[in-house]
């Protein structure tokens, strides 16, 4: 017994100081971070969400509710129609997105000459700041001194479009922002996914004198299907987040027409400042995250199985 | 793979169309932001090009875009500079110091998980600790946020760079007597320098973008950035087409450079978290 203690004490000093010990350092930083800023929000979110924080005098009070929050929540009408429109917007974005990259896609993936060009410029709107393509499409989609509203005047029509100040607009028209700013990250994921494609495959489709459309059908998208998916699980993950482009475009509004999950849960912690009920509808967001997360892994991994 | 000319054209046309369409609304910006306030009101496609704006809003007294200029350039350096450092480090332990696979596989998963949740879950937390810490609205609290934030973008894009290094460059240095640590410093962090460089420029670029941490975690001009002034303009001063447009051509400049530098590792990056093709 004395003997085993000895020696897991002189393992675990080895493992600290000794020659092996780099492993353990290096890695160290990141669990530091990790732990301290990732795992203890999440369970300070816990803890927040069973309590009524409020600031007096700069000092935090905190007064346990327990499941306070739920009544809050089911008296609550914005939460439920945020979430509606959360889901229409990530249902339309993935979708149209998927279509558009894929296009793209398979479309830059037969250019020569030109494809240093297209891929350059095809990644711009994943870079730069969705705050600066909320302001860009703000003045575009301007009602007074705005392109389109200019064009469509000089068009002739009569009473264009209100965009972003439309009840009926709003959402199709941060829609068509969130297009353009994220096709390109579907088209850089099936891009690779062509690329992946062995070249034979293709070229043995076009000898045997398949047209375009039907080598796009029969070989590339049963090959791309996987990858597809993934795509999309993904694509769908990340649409949840919108956030920023919103803010700018029309701050959840007119009404409460573009009103997004992100959006409600920052309104209810900056206007309202309901601190308690922010973490609680956080902690709802994590926890339904997680899942979709750990199914998004899990079938990815199948995928990447099946592929070999 | 043979390709008639006519189909060719129609190919390269409809692309160009589409650079187009990504191009215009920053060519609309730039053109917006060289405009006087009576050139954006008649609506005109030719004006003299006016450099008012950006002096306005650099140097005016409605905005500070100085100092939120200094702020973005503060937390976007220091966040690609720990996250290069302690990314790396890590990185190279998990891709290579033979961890138990649930350990590596374990911490690769909570990245993913910290990558793909919406970033609003944690702004009540930090909140809170920003200002217990007495770090609120200073950019040192939006640094914390944005190291969190970019750390599974740094870890898995630098463990592909380092599962790519021969393995037996490593075990060369090792049996020639050097530490594990000064093999990692001397030997491997030079081949992977591409790689480290490519990682640092693109934190830097996410963290310049970043809004709802630099919102939320600041109030004043001492810890904002470029973003929360731009939506500032929309929200304030909602008439002020030019100045808002110079502000967001400013914070256009890293990423517009960064596509003339673009690579093959940047686009690796921007797709991190998708399964490898």
């Amino acid at each position: 017994m004395a003997h085993l203690t000895m020696k897991s004490k002189n393992d675990w000093r080895s493992r600290l100081f000794g020659a092996g010990s780099f492993k353990l350092w290096a890695l160290l930083p990141l669990l530091v971070v990790l732990v301290i800023f990732t795992l203890l929000p999440i369970l300070q979110l816990v803890q927040m969400s069973v309590s009524e924080l409020e600031f007096v005098d700069g000092e935090l009070v905190s007064e346990f509710v327990g499941l306070g929050q739920l009544d809050n929540l089911a008296k609550d009408p914005i939460a439920g129609i945020a979430l509606k429109n959360t889901l229409v917007f990530v249902v339309a974005v993935v979708i149209i997105e998927t279509v558009t990259g894929f296009c793209l896609a398979v479309a830059i993936s037969r250019t020569k000459t030109l494809a240093v060009l297209y891929r350059s410029v095809v990644i711009i709107p994943l870079l730069i700041p969705p705050v600066a393509i909320g302001t860009m499409w703000s003045l575009m989609y301007d009602y007074n001194y705005g392109l389109f509203t200019t064009i469509l005047i000089e068009m002739g029509v009569q009473y264009p479009p209100l965009w972003t100040a439309d009840p009926d607009l709003a959402l199709i028209s941060v829609i068509i922002v969130d297009v353009w700013h994220w096709t390109s990250f579907m088209f850089l994921i099936m891009l690779a996914g062509i690329e992946s494609i062995p070249p034979p495959l293709l070229e043995a489709a076009r000898v045997d004198g398949a047209t375009e459309l039907r080598a796009i059908r029969h070989v590339i998208l049963p090959m791309m299907a996987p990858t597809i998916l993934v795509a999309m699980l993904l694509r769908t993950i990340l649409a949840f987040k919108v956030f920023d482009q919103i803010f700018v475009l029309t701050s959840g509004g007119p009404g409460t027409a573009t009103q997004v999950i992100s959006m409600h849960i920052y309104k209810v912690f900056s206007e309202q400042f309901r601190l308690g009920y922010a973490a609680f509808l956080s902690l709802m967001v994590a926890a339904f995250m997680f899942i979709f997360v750990a199914f998004y892994l899990w079938a990815s991994r199948v995928v990447r199985r099946r592929l070999g | 793979m043979k390709q008639g000319t006519a189909s060719k054209i129609a190919l390269n046309l409809s692309l160009l169309i589409v650079v187009f369409i990504i191009l215009f609304p920053v060519f609309y910006i730039v053109q917006t932001s060289l405009k006087s306030m009576a050139d954006v009101y008649s609506g005109s496609f030719f004006f003299t090009a006016k450099t008012a704006n950006y002096e306005e809003i650099f140097t005016g007294s409605r905005s500070n875009f100085a100092e939120l200029t200094r702020n973005s350039l503060i937390v976007s350096s220091s966040v690609a500079l720990i996250c290069g450092v302690i990314g790396s480090l890590a990185a190279y332990s998990l891709a290579r110091l033979s961890w138990r696979r649930w350990v590596a596989g374990g911490v690769v998963v909570w990245l993913l998980f910290i990558n793909m949740m919406p970033p609003i879950v944690f702004v009540t937390p930090y909140y809170l600790w920003a200002r217990a810490a007495g770090i609120y609205d200073t950019p040192a609290a939006v640094i914390m946020a944005h190291v969190v934030l970019n750390m599974p973008l740094a870890v898995i894009m630098m463990m592909n760079f380092f599962a790519e290094v021969p393995r037996e460059l490593e075990e060369a240095a090792v049996i020639d007597g050097c530490a594990q640590w000064q093999a990692f410093r001397m030997v491997i962090l030079p081949i992977v320098r591409p790689g480290l460089a490519a990682m640092a420029v693109l934190v830097f670029v996410f963290s310049w973008k970043e809004f709802l941490f630099s919102l939320s975690l600041t109030t004043t001009s001492a810890g904002r950035t470029i973003p929360v002034g731009i939506a500032n303009f929309v929200q304030e001063f909602n008439i002020r087409y030019g100045e808002m447009a110079a502000g967001s051509f400013v914070a256009m400049i890293p990423a517009l450079v960064l596509v003339l530098l673009a690579q093959r590792h940047i686009i690796k990056g921007l797709t991190v978290g998708a399964i490898k093709g």
